[in-house]
């Protein structure tokens, strides 16, 4: 089956990131297809690569990079979210004429299209959010 | 493009959380993108669609008036959770009156807003392919 996901809430605050990780790491084991992982509301915040949670804590934007990259997962992050939460790539940041960016990598940055699309292209669409 | 039966169910009230206002701006997107889109207001999200909202005294943007444009992008079926609305000591008369011009029907003005209850929204859901829950 092809899902799409949804991450509605940040990470540590909310368990909804870790329940998203867990999700996809099951679905890929029984061969399922993950067509897209957008990131809404305070969700985007699991972008920012400059996160350091304590040492004996997980490392969630970095299951997530891992994930992107041993999977080929597409990370979306909403641009409009983002915008007012201060997650910025390059480009983005150029574009504000901002000194600095911090997404993290596997991640990209593109807009609200791209969840209704992976609504219609997939045969679930997951909420992961309160 | 596919077009499938999207529900946007909206729990939050207005202010407070950002979950409303943002939630309101995937309900647009999702109207270009020519899906049949519907929107469920349950809980404290019945607030979302109060008439007479003033939110100058909290400093954040009434965005209570983009509801009234719903009926231009072809989004015309709100369904309201009655039980929600009695819970809050609230009736029909609360809400803002949220219409759209019937294509079908010589453009004859007609309400969006649709009273159902635990039952029928249970019904309605059952129809959605795609449920997004705020």
């Amino acid at each position: 089956m092809k899902y799409t996901i949804l991450v509605n809430e940040g990470p540590y605050q909310h368990q909804a990131s870790d329940s998203a990780i867990q999700f996809i790491r099951a679905a890929l084991e029984k061969g399922h297809e993950i067509f897209r992982v957008f990131f809404y509301h305070d969700g985007v915040n699991n972008g920012t690569r400059l996160t350091v949670p304590p040492a004996d804590d997980r490392l969630i934007q970095k299951a997530w990079s891992e994930l992107a990259e041993k999977h080929g997962l597409d990370l979306v992050i909403c641009i409009a979210a983002a915008q007012r939460r201060g997650i910025m790539d390059a480009d983005e940041a150029k574009r504000q004429g901002m000194d600095a960016n911090n997404i993290a990598p596997g991640f990209r940055i593109s807009g609200l299209g791209q969840l209704v699309e992976g609504g219609i292209q997939s045969d679930r669409l997951v909420v992961f959010g309160d | 493009m596919t077009t499938k039966n999207f529900l946007f169910v909206n729990r939050k009230a207005p202010y407070g959380t950002v979950y409303a206002l943002e939630s309101l701006e995937v309900v647009l997107i999702s109207a270009a993108f020519e899906q049949n889109v519907s929107l469920a207001f349950i809980d404290d999200g019945v607030y979302q669609i109060t008439k007479g909202q003033n939110s100058k005294g909290i400093g954040m943007k009434n965005f209570s008036p983009t509801f009234r444009a719903l009926g231009d992008y072809d989004i015309t079926k709100l369904y309201v959770s009655s039980e929600s609305l009695a819970e809050r000591g609230l009736t029909v008369d609360d809400l803002m009156e949220l219409t759209y011009e019937d294509a079908d029907d010589d453009y004859a003005e007609k309400p969006s807003i649709i009273l159902v209850d635990a039952k029928g929204m249970a019904a309605m859901m059952a129809e959605q392919e795609v449920i997004l829950s705020f």
